[in-house]
């Protein structure tokens, strides 16, 4: 059967991995490349790179980061921030990215999300929604790195990226990034339900037990961790053979 | 003279696939090309495909690919990826149109509202690892039964001539992730994405000699 899939996440500012807290507080983690293939090695599914500043001198480093972990490590890499037209995901593809991951412009432009995934596959076409609870039960997208309010429904915002040609929902709980107490699994079942196509889970992930939840409560077709991978705490083979110790269908 | 020639009819991303060939044969001459005069001359052709089947094979017409892929699939080794799989069969139910017919059979989606033995959904696109139950053909070599290869997919094929099928996967159902007829070998995974086992099939590919 189709296996669960772990993605580690590697937020990409100056040339460097970081992580914060609630998308705040950055912490310093390592040289991407190396990261990448120690990864690569452990077994991840997939991986996926956020440029998390997104400014114009970065973002030459950030090509030749991909540039070079697309020419060692043979698995699916997805890259997002800054991506604002269909030329952004041209030149993203072009440096080695097999999806790219678009938010803030999603939702400035919709539009944009349609056209990517008419001109290049909705497979390659990854819509990141930053999600923050506003009341029990209900969730309000943010865009800007978390920043700005939008007054949309998480929910009706996911199906409405599908229905213009996502082919993969990352799902972010603000309120959980960086915290390790555990995905939001509630917002998660609320997505997954409502969608035809895969979500990956993100923001909370502390223990490995996190994870089985992610996809046993939550019900997520992939589960995306950042901290528990980068300072050393698990092996991403680690996680693997607990997800499977626990049923999950998993690849070792 | 080119020994791989990776067909470019300008549909997405060709670079996995020529990264992952470089990386097992370092010393090959391998291009990334449009022209159709270089598809008919290299020893060897990988049809590639990503987005909408469609637009693929209205691309390929556009750029004067459609004989030169033909030939190449009559007379060379030849591997076809993804939808460069799906495309070599009559008829695709994505966007209900004829494709290049050099196998018999069709395309067809999965259904929507699958659910698994635990009763979860599944969704499509199909993504991520599967795992594939291989025949003996010589690009097996080497490859566990059941190894995992990384799909991305909401189409499958389904081949007239069963003599044909080389391996299959599940979700839930089987369904067929490689054909194989004299000269031709075609998968709907992505092996340039699928680590060990992927770049193994590439390597048996490249060192391929169809008797």
């Amino acid at each position: 059967m189709l296996a669960k899939r772990i993605i580690p996440c590697l937020d990409v500012t100056a040339g460097r991995v970081v992580k914060g807290v609630h998308f705040l507080e950055l912490r310093d983690a390592g040289d991407p490349v190396e990261i990448a293939r120690r990864y690569d090695e452990q077994g991840a599914d997939e991986l996926t790179f956020l440029d998390i500043t997104a400014s114009s001198d970065d973002r030459g480093i950030l090509f030749r980061i991909i540039e070079q972990v697309a020419e060692q490590v043979f698995i699916p890499l997805t890259v997002g921030g800054g991506v604002r037209q269909v030329e952004d995901v041209r030149n993203l593809l072009n440096a080695g990215a097999d999806k790219v991951s678009i938010n803030t412009s999603a939702v400035l432009n919709p539009q944009l999300v349609a056209d990517a995934a008419g001109r290049y596959g909705s497979q390659c076409i990854v819509v990141a929604i930053d999600a923050k609870q506003i009341q029990p039960g209900c969730w309000e997208v943010f865009t800007h790195g978390g920043r700005k309010a939008t007054g949309l429904s998480v929910v009706e915002w996911a199906k409405k990226m599908q229905a213009l040609g996502a082919g993969e929902i990352l799902l972010t709980s603000m309120d959980r990034d960086g915290s390790k107490i555990g995905y939001d699994l509630q917002l998660i079942r609320a997505v997954t339900d409502a969608l035809e196509i895969p979500l990956i889970a993100s923001g909370g992930a502390g223990t490995l037990q996190h994870l089985v939840d992610g996809v046993k409560l939550g019900g997520a077709d992939a589960v995306l961790a950042a901290s528990i991978f980068h300072y050393g705490e698990y092996t991403i083979r680690q996680a693997k053979q607990y997800m499977a110790q626990q049923g999950i269908e998993v690849r070792l | 003279m080119v020994d791989i020639a990776i067909i470019d009819y300008g549909m997405g991303n060709l670079r996995s696939v020529y990264q992952a060939l470089h990386a097992i044969a370092p010393t090959a001459s391998i291009v990334v090309t449009d022209d159709p005069q270089e598809v008919v001359q290299a020893a060897r052709v990988v049809f590639p495909g990503q987005g909408a089947m469609p637009d693929c094979i209205r691309e390929l017409e556009a750029r004067g690919l459609r004989a030169a892929v033909l030939h190449a699939a009559q007379t060379k080794p030849f591997l076809g990826i993804c939808i460069g799989l799906q495309m070599l069969f009559e008829h695709s139910e994505e966007g209900d149109i004829p494709g290049l017919a050099i196998l018999s059979g069709r395309v067809v989606r999965f259904a929507s509202n699958l659910r698994d033995a635990q009763n979860n959904k599944l969704k499509v696109p199909h993504m991520g690892w599967n795992q594939v139950q291989h025949g003996n053909h010589p690009l097996w070599e080497g490859i566990d039964q059941n190894a995992r290869f990384y799909f991305v997919h909401s189409y499958y094929v389904c081949p007239q001539d069963a003599q044909f099928v080389q391996a299959t996967s599940c979700y839930p159902q089987p369904f067929v992730c490689a054909v194989a007829r004299d000269n031709l070998f075609a998968v709907q995974f992505h092996p340039e994405k699928s680590q060990g086992a992927g770049l193994m099939l590439l390597k048996n590919f490249v060192n391929w000699v169809p008797v």
